[in-house]
Formats: structure tokens, C-alpha cells, sequence
């Protein structure tokens, strides 16, 4: 059984048709990297999985639990699906450890002891044991976005949704993040991100998704995708990138 | 032949003031209880409340923002036996003080609750948050932080503003000073003393917020009020 099943969903913003009948299975444990130009629907594909935007056909299945356009149970929806931004999304407010047990605490009821328990343990996995009592405006770009990972990852999500999550950080910064997303895919976490990062994406991701105006352009296992494109316009996009 | 101040008569009536001012800050401690109340329920019925809801609490504040304070006291104190209520003028008082800084404050705390990026709310929302346990943990303090001089500047026109409660002789500070000049006849030496008690009042209130704030926003605690900070600088100096 795949992990999340995407099933024809369309998406208009106003009367602009962004997703256009896009379907995506994805098995337990695949690392699906998502590319395409600018304006193709990436993020608004990733917005849709975890109900951040509203979609006017299709469905979307998580872990047994079903969104269509009539909406659904987003809540225990979000609670299997973790989601990392480009712009990190750190609550400025609270501490490193407290930002990762926010959640736990509140949306599962988790116990304080228990939920810094779960906090130190994934902040270890991203490498940043010892930051748990910093504010995120002491930490470069590449440890707040590591945090963030951590964050999502605190809730035991079952797929984790990234986006351009390297896109606003300096070239040297890059590296870190890569590393720990390249973990979480060896662990066996079911990951689909939109990157930038060709050779990332060729290398980690199980398969490869090229997006253009909306559809599935061409999809399949990366080294081939990457090697053969089958469609003009995907040879256009990626030619570029391969110099 | 120059006036010659004599607060002799004022200061044997010194009990009378301190226990107006006494009044003064129960009254408006009452009322900033509930005005707050008010006015976090409103800026978030604004907010994430149905529309019919926005526009109910919009027209609330309208009301009370476009109308004086005193004519809000009377409506209520002579109003309200007509519908059998029947308050005293402390329950008056506490009662259309705290909705007029529940107008202003729904207004204020709604500017704080928009100015927080959107990418926020929705990083909480994607971690499994309800809107409201996202604008319980993840909005409001941020919030409270933009606002918090705006809010404590309301709240300390809400302390003074309680003196208005003397038009329908609550027993507050203002009140006081009117009896005690009526019966003294020394009018600027009664309201002299009635305006340094009122200064002391929002100086230690001022510097109960600004302790708050210490509290509330651990991180980036906002400026000390400028007069608190005047006095510590004249106490360091030892006048
Ligand atoms: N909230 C919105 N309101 C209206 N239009 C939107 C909104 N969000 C996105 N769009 C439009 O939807 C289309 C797809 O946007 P999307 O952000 O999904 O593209 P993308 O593939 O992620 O692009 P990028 O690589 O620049 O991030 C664009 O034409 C964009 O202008
Ligand atoms: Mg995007």
C-alpha cells in the first residue's frame, strides 16, 4: 500500500488553474524529488498534501486518512504528514526545545518529561543537541532550518513534506541540511521534496517528478529521468543545470 | 498680594484621598481585568470568527469609540435600572470602563494578531495545531510584543480615565478631591495632591507592565518606560 495517494486533484487560485489533474502514488520509505520551473505547482502540490490549500477535485490519502474537496479530517491529516518551509517557520518566541516540544504537548498530549525526551532525541539526529536552549535568532540559517526538521520530525510523521528548504541559505550552509535530509532517507522516512538541487535530487531521491503547467511532466527513477529525458521540455529545463 | 497655598485643611483629610485613590485602583484594576478580557476575546472573534461575528464585535467598537467615556457611564448607570438592572456607581463605573477599553483593546490586539506573518500560523497549522491552540502558542506573545506600548499606553488612560466615575459619585480619587475641596474651599491645593497621587498611581503601574513584559517576552523584553528609567537614573545620581 502506497504511503500517500494523490489522486487527480485540481487546484485553481481564482479562475487560474495551478494543478491541473495531478497523480502521484508514493510507496513507504520512497524519497520522491519534485523539479520544475518556476510557477509550475510544486509548492502549491506540497500546500495541497497537508491541507494548506483547499483543492476543487481529486483526493488525497495519508495513513487512511482522505481529503477531497469537501476538506476532511485536516487535523489527524497533519499529524502523519511534517512539512518543512523554505523560510524555516521557527516560533521566534520560544527556545529550540521548546519549539520542537510545542507540538507534541499540545497536539498529542504528549507529557512535558516524555516530549523533551522525544526533543533531545531528534534534536541529536539533525546535530544540534547542544542548541536546545537557544532562540532561533542565535542560529545561522542552516541550524534554524535544522531545527525546523527537527521540529517535524518530534511529531513521528509518517511523510515529510519539504520545500526549497535550502533555497534562502548561503551556498556553504546548504551542505548540513542535505546531510541531514540524506539521513532521514537512509532511516527509511518517506520524504517528497521540491528542490533546486539537481544533484541532490538525483542522487537521494528514489524518483524523480518533473511538474510543467500544472500536470506531471514526466516522471521516473532519477538517474534515468536525468539521463534520458524523454520530453523537450524537460530536456530544456534540466540543460542548464547539467553545464 | 500673592495667593498663599495652605494644604493644612487638604492634608487633615489626607485619609479620605488615600482611600479614593484606594477606590481608584480597584475600580481600574477591576475594569482592566475585564477590558483585556473583552478585548482578547474580540481581537480574536475579529480575526477567526464568521463574518457575522466580525461585524458584530466591529459594530461594538464603533459604539464605544465614538462616543465620550462619560456619556457611556450614564447610559449604563441611568439606563440599565430601566431594563431592572440596578448597579451602583462603582458597578457602573467598573462596568462602562471596562467596554470602552474593550473596544479599544479588541482594535489594538487585533493590529498585534495581523502583523504576524502568515508563514507562522502556518507552520503551526502544518504541525497539527487547531487555529486556536496556534493563536494561543504560536501568535500571541509575538503579538503582545508589537502591541504591548500601544496596550499599556490604553491602560493607562483606562486608570485615569476612571476618574470620570466622580460624575456619578462612585467613591474614587477624582470624587474624593471633589468632597474635600467642597468642604476646604482650597481647590488648587486638593487637586494639586489628587494629581501627584494620580502620578504615582501610573508611575508604579507603568512599572508593574514593564515587569510583565520581563516575564511575558523572556526574549527581547521591551524598553523600559522612559520615566521609570528617569527615576532609577536620579535615584543612582542621589537627589
Ligand atoms: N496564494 C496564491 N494566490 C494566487 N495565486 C497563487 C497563489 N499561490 C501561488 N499562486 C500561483 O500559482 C502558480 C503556482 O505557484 P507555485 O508557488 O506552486 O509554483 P512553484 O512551482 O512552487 O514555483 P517556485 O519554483 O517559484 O517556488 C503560480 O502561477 C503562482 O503565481
Ligand atoms: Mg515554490
Amino acid at each position: 500500500m502506497s504511503a500517500l495517494h494523490i489522486n487527480e486533484i485540481q487546484k485553481y487560485f481564482g479562475a487560474l488553474l495551478v494543478l491541473d489533474g495531478v497523480s502521484l502514488d508514493i510507496a513507504q520509505s520512497e524519497v520522491v524529488a519534485v523539479i520544475g520551473r518556476s510557477g509550475s505547482g510544486k509548492s502549491t502540490m506540497l500546500r495541497c498534501i497537508n491541507g494548506l490549500e483547499k483543492i476543487q477535485a481529486g483526493s488525497i490519502e495519508v495513513a487512511g486518512h482522505r481529503i477531497g474537496p469537501q476538506g476532511g479530517d485536516l487535523r489527524s491529516l497533519r499529524k502523519e504528514v511534517g512539512m518543512v518551509f523554505q523560510s524555516y517557520n521557527l516560533f521566534p518566541h520560544l527556545t529550540v526545545l521548546e519549539n520542537v516540544t510545542l507540538a507534541p504537548k499540545v497536539v498529542k498530549g504528549v507529557g512535558r518529561e516524555e516530549a523533551e525526551a522525544i526533543a533531545h532525541d531528534v534534536l541529536r539526529r539533525v546535530g544540534l543537541a547542544e542548541k536546545s536552549g537557544a532562540y532561533s535568532d542565535e542560529l545561522s540559517g542552516g541550524q534554524q532550518q535544522r531545527v525546523a526538521i527537527a521540529r517535524s520530525l518530534a511529531m513521528q510523521p509518517k511523510v515529510m513534506l519539504f520545500d526549497e528548504v535550502t533555497s534562502a541559505l548561503d551556498p556553504e550552509l546548504t551542505g548540513e541540511v542535505l546531510k541531514t535530509m540524506e539521513e532521514l532517507a537512509d532511516a527509511g522516512m518517506t520524504m517528497v521534496l521540491v528542490t533546486h538541487e539537481m544533484g541532490f535530487a538525483r542522487q537521494v531521491a528514489d524518483r524523480t517528478v518533473f511538474m510543467h503547467k500544472g500536470k506531471v511532466w514526466e516522471q521516473g527513477p532519477s538517474e534515468e529521468l536525468f539521463s534520458y529525458p524523454q520530453t523537450p521540455e524537460l530536456r530544456n529545463f534540466i540543460a542548464p543545470n547539467l553545464k | 498680594m500673592a495667593y498663599q497655598m495652605n494644604f493644612a485643611p487638604v492634608m487633615a483629610l489626607a485619609p479620605q484621598l488615600f482611600e479614593g485613590a484606594f477606590n481608584t485602583l480597584i475600580l481600574s484594576g477591576q475594569s482592566i481585568v475585564a477590558g483585556i478580557a473583552i478585548g482578547v476575546v474580540g481581537a480574536v472573534g475579529r480575526t477567526e470568527g464568521p463574518r457575522w461575528l466580525d461585524r458584530a464585535i466591529g459594530a461594538y467598537v464603533e459604539l464605544f469609540r465614538n462616543t465620550p467615556l462619560l456619556v457611556q457611564l450614564f447610559l449604563i448607570f441611568f439606563g440599565l435600572p430601566y431594563i431592572g438592572l440596578r448597579l451602583s456607581a462603582n458597578a457602573a463605573a467598573i462596568i462602562a470602563v471596562a467596554l470602552n477599553l474593550g473596544a479599544y483593546s479588541t482594535e489594538i490586539l487585533r493590529a498585534g494578531l495581523q502583523a504576524i506573518p502568515r508563514t507562522q500560523i502556518e507552520a503551526g497549522l502544518a504541525l497539527g495545531m487547531s487555529r486556536l491552540q496556534v493563536v494561543r502558542y504560536v501568535v500571541i506573545v509575538p503579538a503582545l510584543r508589537i502591541i504591548y506600548p500601544a496596550l499599556t499606553g490604553q491602560l493607562t488612560l483606562t486608570l485615569l480615565g476612571s476618574s470620570i466615575a466622580s460624575a456619578i459619585s462612585a467613591t474614587e480619587l477624582t470624587a474624593a478631591g471633589a468632597r474635600i475641596e467642597s468642604t476646604t474651599f482650597r481647590s488648587l491645593e486638593t487637586f494639586l495632591c489628587v494629581a501627584v497621587i494620580y502620578i504615582a498611581m501610573t508611575f508604579t503601574f507603568r512599572f508593574i507592565y514593564w515587569l510583565i513584559g520581563l516575564l511575558l517576552f523572556r526574549r527581547k523584553a521591551p524598553p523600559k518606560p522612559s520615566l521609570i528609567a528617569d527615576i532609577s537614573e536620579i535615584s543612582r545620581v542621589g537627589v
